[in-house]
């Protein structure tokens, strides 16, 4: 059996929002070169456990660990989080009005990288990115989600992290509300930046997406909890069955 | 790229970088601190005034004594002004210079560290420095002067070019207008006079720059522009003063008058140390066809209370009046805009920032106007406020009095906090708590900002950025 060194691993994480606990002892593990997809029905905790995992205020980690490539980060700030290696694509990414798109983006791999990226190196990057995720060169200027319909916003999330290239991805039903074609584009994107040695989580409603993004592995939550996981085979199951022959199983 | 016209060392603060002050020799000082009429004429017999201004000063100083202290605003502040403890009238050097090397060391230094004469190189058709109260350099660029445009300093402008002075000065600001614009009135020195003729564009802008250095200073700068049918100029000002725990006066009074088809453009950088008091009537008359517009930055100072004027005079005038406001740390910001639509089928744009931190406060005061005849005119205002902690404290006051049915009002303001989910998109891009921030409020002025030449956009950004420094509690 070969090794696989874990990137991502949750313990026994409880989180609460306002007072209510919405993850109640949540175990993951994410391999390297892994994709896994977590599924679960509407109000399973899926965004949640997203939000806690990049460390919005709101998400309040009442107990439990998150260990990102050996390194603790459960009471690390979002920054922080970043640095080591975590990216997490929102599924309603904020607007930042008067915030370019260029500028953006040239700050956040300034601070990756703990220098200003020149100029050049910067625009070769960018129309690359931008050229294989099918965006027009003016949305540069644009700024951030402002005025953006669904499919910009899940691309702009998806530039940023072909930029920043991490080592754990969580995303965050990207799928949601993009056409076909955009959905293959957004997937192939995916793709492009899974390597052997990321890990992604892959949050999602849907088995649309993972007709295109082949998971290693499928974990179901509800009510806070994973309640299964298996191979590919579940994703067909839930399609054909939905969620509840699941929360039969766990009550 | 853009890059800034000096160096500029991010985290140095205010009192490094502009906040510092060279000894206090000069060539000649007002005996001693306070007004009289003694005083003014002196100041008007050194200057060599015709004898309307000697009366006209004279006059003013009796207005500004009967005139009793606006009774709204921050009247704290306001209170605290001890008129009888203010040099009203500072002569730094016995002429001014036409060349750098012609201006005494200290002062000269003093601008070098400012980065003036750079800026003159680089990129300003004409440059004039004032310190306390005289204009000690000034420049205009041949190809300019050629054109027939005239940029002096205001007490060269009266010498040498009455007539104009005479038809316009104190036209649009009378003494009795205020009594701040009263004591301008009366002591009035420095600032900047500008004709340009008929159908002259002035594209590259003229620049003036103000600066205190004295202690318990009073700055009275008084400014005359006027564009001719057709012509155009663009102005800016910026200015800056030592950080001391003692307060300063500045108190100035603009005109602008933009004829026919004529467009002005008039920019400011305020970024005054935060002992001073930055009580200034900016007001301009647009006629016929005419453009006028004010882009008004006031980051500095203790207390500002300006309201940039425009008086639509003739039919398809235009006004614009677009500012930026930051109320850091024991600072208030209370600014606003005020437009009078006096003829039919004239328009208005009103865009306020505003930015409060650290207890600091802004304040918004609007006033729009439009006359019964004023038919098929268009106003737009729009005021935004960011309030970036608990402390901080934002207030609104717009006034519209529309006299005719046919106009069309848009209004909209808003107020918000800097938002948590803002921050926490920004963060988990690895942007610190405090660059988040900084990219947060240089977003919400970007539409000011980029109104700027690139020189100022990038010194204001970084100006923002500074004032941003240790914002994390």
């Amino acid at each position: 059996m070969e090794y696989r060194r874990s990137l991502l691993e949750v313990r026994d994480l409880h989180v609460e929002v306002e007072g209510k606990e919405v993850i109640r002892g949540l175990d993951l593990v994410l391999h390297r070169g892994e994709k896994l997809a977590l599924m679960g029905p509407n109000g399973s905790g899926k965004s949640s456990l997203s939000m806690a995992l990049m460390g919005h205020p709101g998400y309040k980690i009442k107990r439990g660990a998150i260990v990102l490539d050996g390194n603790d980060i459960t009471g690390l700030s979002p920054d922080r989080r970043a640095k080591v290696g975590l990216f997490l694509a929102m599924q309603n990414p904020v607007v930042v009005q008067g915030l370019s798109v260029t500028n953006f983006l040239r700050a956040i791999l300034k601070a990756k990288r703990g220098e200003e990226v020149p100029i050049r190196e910067f625009r070769e990057m960018l129309v690359k990115a931008m050229g294989l995720l099918e965006m027009e060169r003016s949305f540069a200027a644009r700024y951030v989600n402002d005025g953006f319909s669904g499919g910009e916003k899940k691309k702009l999330e998806l530039l940023q992290m072909t930029l920043l290239n991490p080592k754990v991805a969580v995303v965050d039903e990207i799928d949601s509300g993009l056409d076909v074609d955009a959905l293959k584009i957004v997937a192939e994107g995916i793709n492009r930046v899974a390597s052997e040695e990321s890990a992604f989580l892959l949050i999602t409603h849907y088995r649309r997406i993972l007709d295109y993004i082949r998971p290693d592995g499928v974990a179901v939550l509800m009510e806070g909890r994973i309640v299964a996981s298996g191979g590919p085979e579940l994703i067909n199951q839930i399609d054909r069955q939905g969620y509840d022959w699941l929360a039969v199983k766990t009550a | 790229m853009r890059q800034p016209v000096h160096d500029i060392l991010v985290g140095e603060d205010y009192a490094s970088k502009w906040g510092f002050s060279s000894p206090e020799e000069y060539y000649f000082r007002a005996p001693k601190k306070g007004l009289s009429h003694e005083l003014v004429e002196m100041m008007s017999k050194m200057k060599k005034e015709p004898e309307w201004m000697r009366e006209f000063r004279h006059k003013a100083l009796d207005t500004f004594w009967a005139k009793p202290m606006p009774t709204w605003g921050n009247q704290e502040a306001l209170g605290k002004i001890d008129f009888d403890d203010i040099y009203y009238y500072i002569k730094p050097v016995e002429q001014m210079g036409q060349t750098w090397d012609d201006v005494p060391e200290d002062i000269k230094r003093t601008f070098d560290r400012l980065g003036i004469p750079e800026a003159e190189r680089k990129f300003l058709s004409g440059v004039s420095a004032q310190y306390e109260s005289e204009t000690v350099y000034h420049s205009i660029r041949d190809e300019i002067s050629k054109l027939g445009v005239i940029f002096l300093g205001m007490d060269s402008g009266l010498m040498e070019h009455e007539d104009i002075v005479k038809r316009f000065f104190g036209t649009l600001i009378p003494p009795t207008d205020n009594k701040f614009a009263a004591l301008n009135s009366a002591v009035w020195s420095g600032g900047s006079f500008i004709y340009v003729p008929p159908g002259v564009r002035v594209d590259i802008p003229l620049q003036a720059y103000f600066r205190i250095n004295a202690k318990n200073m009073g700055q009275f700068e008084r400014t005359l522009i006027i564009a001719d049918k057709g012509a155009r100029v663009h102005y800016i000002e910026g200015c800056t003063a030592p950080v001391y725990s003692s307060s300063s006066l500045h108190s100035a009074v603009v005109e602008l008058i933009a004829l026919e088809d004529a467009y002005i453009r008039y920019t400011t950088i305020q970024n005054w140390s935060n002992n001073i008091y930055n009580l200034v009537t900016k007001r301009a008359i647009a006629y016929k066809n005419a453009t006028v517009e004010w882009v008004d930055g006031n980051i500095g100072s203790m207390l500002t209370m300006k309201y940039p004027c425009v008086v639509l005079a003739g039919e398809n005038a235009r006004g614009e009046i677009l500012s930026v406001a930051f109320g850091g740390t024991s600072q208030h910001q209370d600014a606003g805009a005020k437009v009078f639509h006096m003829a039919p089928r004239t328009s208005s744009t009103i865009t306020s920032k505003s930015i409060s931190k650290g207890g600091g406060r802004t304040t918004y005061r609007g006033w729009v106007k439009t006359a019964p005849n004023a038919e098929d005119v268009r106003v737009s205002v729009k005021c935004d406020a960011l309030i970036l902690d608990p402390a901080s404290r934002s207030d609104t006051y717009p006034t519209m009095e529309i006299g005719n049915p046919k106009v069309r009002v848009e209004h909209e303001a808003s107020v918000s906090k800097l938002s948590d989910d803002q921050l926490f998109y920004l963060m988990s891009r690895g942007l610190s708590e405090n660059e988040s921030r900084v990219l947060i409020v240089n977003g919400f002025i970007e539409q000011f900002v980029k109104e700027l030449p690139m020189e100022y956009a990038v010194e204001l950004n970084r100006l923002i950025e500074m004032e941003m420094e240790g914002s994390v509690g």
